[in-house]
């Protein structure tokens, strides 16, 4: 569990403040790649490749 | 020094109908190779082509170490060495700064490099002449096939036409194959929607003997560019132009010389050869068709970033003609020939695979692909852990899927120094440590056919004193068992001929 989620997700949002959607699209991409290298562990990363993927749309 | 391009007389026929046991179709990189080997293996073959000269244009450069090996063995090793640009490094930047540098051989002790750049005309005018020199290939230019039914091939000349009964069929006619179209067999994969322009010209430059690859640099921007060193003072330079380029405008050679002087300066240039370019990663469903073989770029085509078009058609015909000999010299039934299918289409799908993933970062199909890809480059700058996400291009590796291709290793022969491949030669062969093979095969002992005095030929094929294993006419590790166990030995050879 995110321990501050609220605050978390504001820091998120912060970062897209102002940006181009090609640059707020480019940021969010380096921010999986982050992420993804800290997990780093391939069974982890496919399955919240598949979790994205199944989550309804609205 | 230059290549002087040759021209060979065309091949009148000599009869209305004649008959072969083996045809290759195609005097390319891979049908010479092919026509090389088996003669290597005592079998004559015809070999025709529609052209009357080796290839224009410097094509498939990039010589990968396991292709630089089966020439060692064919006896062309030392002129790929002697004339080719080795290289083991490749550097790829963004912008104006390197992004990730990769060394294709961290290990010493091997004889060939991880490549040698040479112009594919010069590999194919050496086998040319290879071939002539075993008085077995019978090398037939300008003689067309314009028909194919079973395996009997009508054959058109500049001097009229001939009806040519062949027993085998090899097919090395290229990616847009005649043989391959007329049997309505089908060739399926993925186009990719972008253009590259190639060129290969001649200068004198300072840049060092490495692959170098540049993602949107200054000098050709939102593009990549690709740059290789070949030998006579000639680059190979590869400009991607994007889906919407016009390829007849973009031929036009004033164009081309000014996209090269955007990136060279004031560097004085010619250029040799222009060609443009879309990629395709696609394969046959098998390679087999009855009696007919399909081998290289008329089998599976894949895009050049990992330099596994020409690397991979030479590896088909490395593992093909031992397998045609055998059955032909009747040491095996014609199932062995299945094998063909069974080996080579894996390797061809880890080429597809490995191109496609180059091709996918290099000509990114949206705008996420692109956003990542463009993040990728980005973080690279400054965190080690997105280079290795950089895909210029995973260059051509030996395919492990029917046994690792027996590794090198330096060896001493009678006090003076050598390798080991060379020992091996091109049939099977059992290779011991210490202990005889008890077999009737022939057998390469190290400690007395060679002496292993670096320990690097144990270390590398995990031989303990006493242990043993079989290699096959392709140097590929078969099997493994104590040098003593004859039935092991038996069991294995056998194997390996079902």
């Amino acid at each position: 569990m995110i321990p501050d989620p609220d605050a978390f997700y504001a820091a998120l949002m912060d970062a897209h403040r102002d940006l181009s959607p090609e640059d707020s699209r480019k940021l969010d991409a380096k921010l999986v790649l982050i992420l993804a290298n800290q997990i780093g562990d391939m069974r982890v990363l496919l399955d919240a490749i598949a979790l994205a993927k199944a989550a309804p749309r609205a | 020094m230059s290549f002087i391009q040759p021209r060979y007389a065309a091949a009148a026929p000599r009869a209305a109908e004649e008959a072969a046991p083996i045809v290759i179709v195609g005097g390319g990189l891979v049908g010479l190779t092919a026509a090389l080997d088996l003669a290597q293996h005592g079998l004559r073959s015809v070999v025709l082509d529609d052209d009357d000269t080796v290839s224009v244009g410097s094509r498939a450069i990039c010589f990968a170490k396991r292709t630089l090996e089966i020439y060692g063995r064919l006896g062309l090793g030392a002129r790929f060495l002697d004339k080719g640009i080795t290289w083991n490094t490749g550097r790829v930047f963004h912008r104006d700064r390197e992004a990730y540098s990769f060394n294709l051989l961290p290990e010493e002790g091997h004889e060939y490099p991880a490549f040698v750049n040479l112009q594919q005309y010069y590999a194919e005018a050496w086998l040319v002449e290879a071939c002539a020199a075993t008085g077995m290939v019978d090398l037939r230019w300008r003689n067309a096939v314009t028909g194919i039914d079973g395996t009997r091939l009508s054959v058109g000349t500049p001097a009229g036409d001939y009806t040519l009964h062949a027993d085998w069929v090899l097919a090395c006619d290229g990616a847009r194959s005649f043989i391959r179209n007329t049997l309505n067999l089908p060739f399926e994969g993925q186009v990719f929607r972008d253009r590259f322009l190639i060129a290969d010209v001649r200068m004198q430059a300072p840049f060092p003997t490495e692959r170098w690859f540049w993602f949107d640099p200054p000098f050709h921007p939102g593009q990549s560019v690709l740059l290789h060193k070949q030998p006579d003072d000639i680059w190979r330079i590869d400009f991607q132009l994007g889906w919407d380029a016009d390829p007849e405008a973009e031929k036009d050679p004033a164009r081309v010389r000014a996209r090269v002087a955007a990136m060279l300066g004031d560097t004085p240039f010619e250029l040799e050869w222009v060609s443009i370019y879309t990629f395709r990663c696609r394969r046959m469903q098998s390679f087999r068709a009855g009696r007919v073989f399909f081998l290289g770029d008329a089998a599976h085509q894949v895009s050049p970033f990992g330099a596994r078009g020409g690397n991979g058609g030479v590896q088909d015909a490395d593992n093909l003609c031992w397998k045609l000999a055998a059955v032909l010299r009747g040491q095996a039934p014609e199932s062995l020939l299945d094998s063909y299918d069974a080996e080579r289409i894996p390797a061809a799908d880890e080429n597809i695979l490995n191109s496609t993933r180059s091709t996918d970062f290099i000509t990114p199909k949206n705008d996420a692909a692109r956003a990542y890809r463009d993040a990728v480059l980005e973080l690279s700058a400054q965190h080690a852990f997105a280079r290795p996400l950089v895909n210029s291009g995973r260059l051509s590796r030996p395919f492990i899927g029917y046994g690792l291709p027996a590794p090198d290793a330096p060896v001493l022969r009678d006090g003076a120094p050598d390798w080991l491949l060379r020992h091996l030669g091109r049939d099977f062969c059992v290779l011991s440590r210490g202990d005889a093979p008890a077999t009737p095969l022939r057998a390469v002992t190290l400690g007395s056919d060679v002496e292993d005095h670096s320990g690097l030929a144990a270390a590398r094929y995990d031989l303990a004193p006493g242990d043993a294993v079989l290699v096959r006419p392709d140097q590929h590790i078969a099997a493994r068992f104590r040098a003593t166990d004859a039935a092991a030995i038996r069991a294995a050879h056998e194997a390996c001929l079902r």
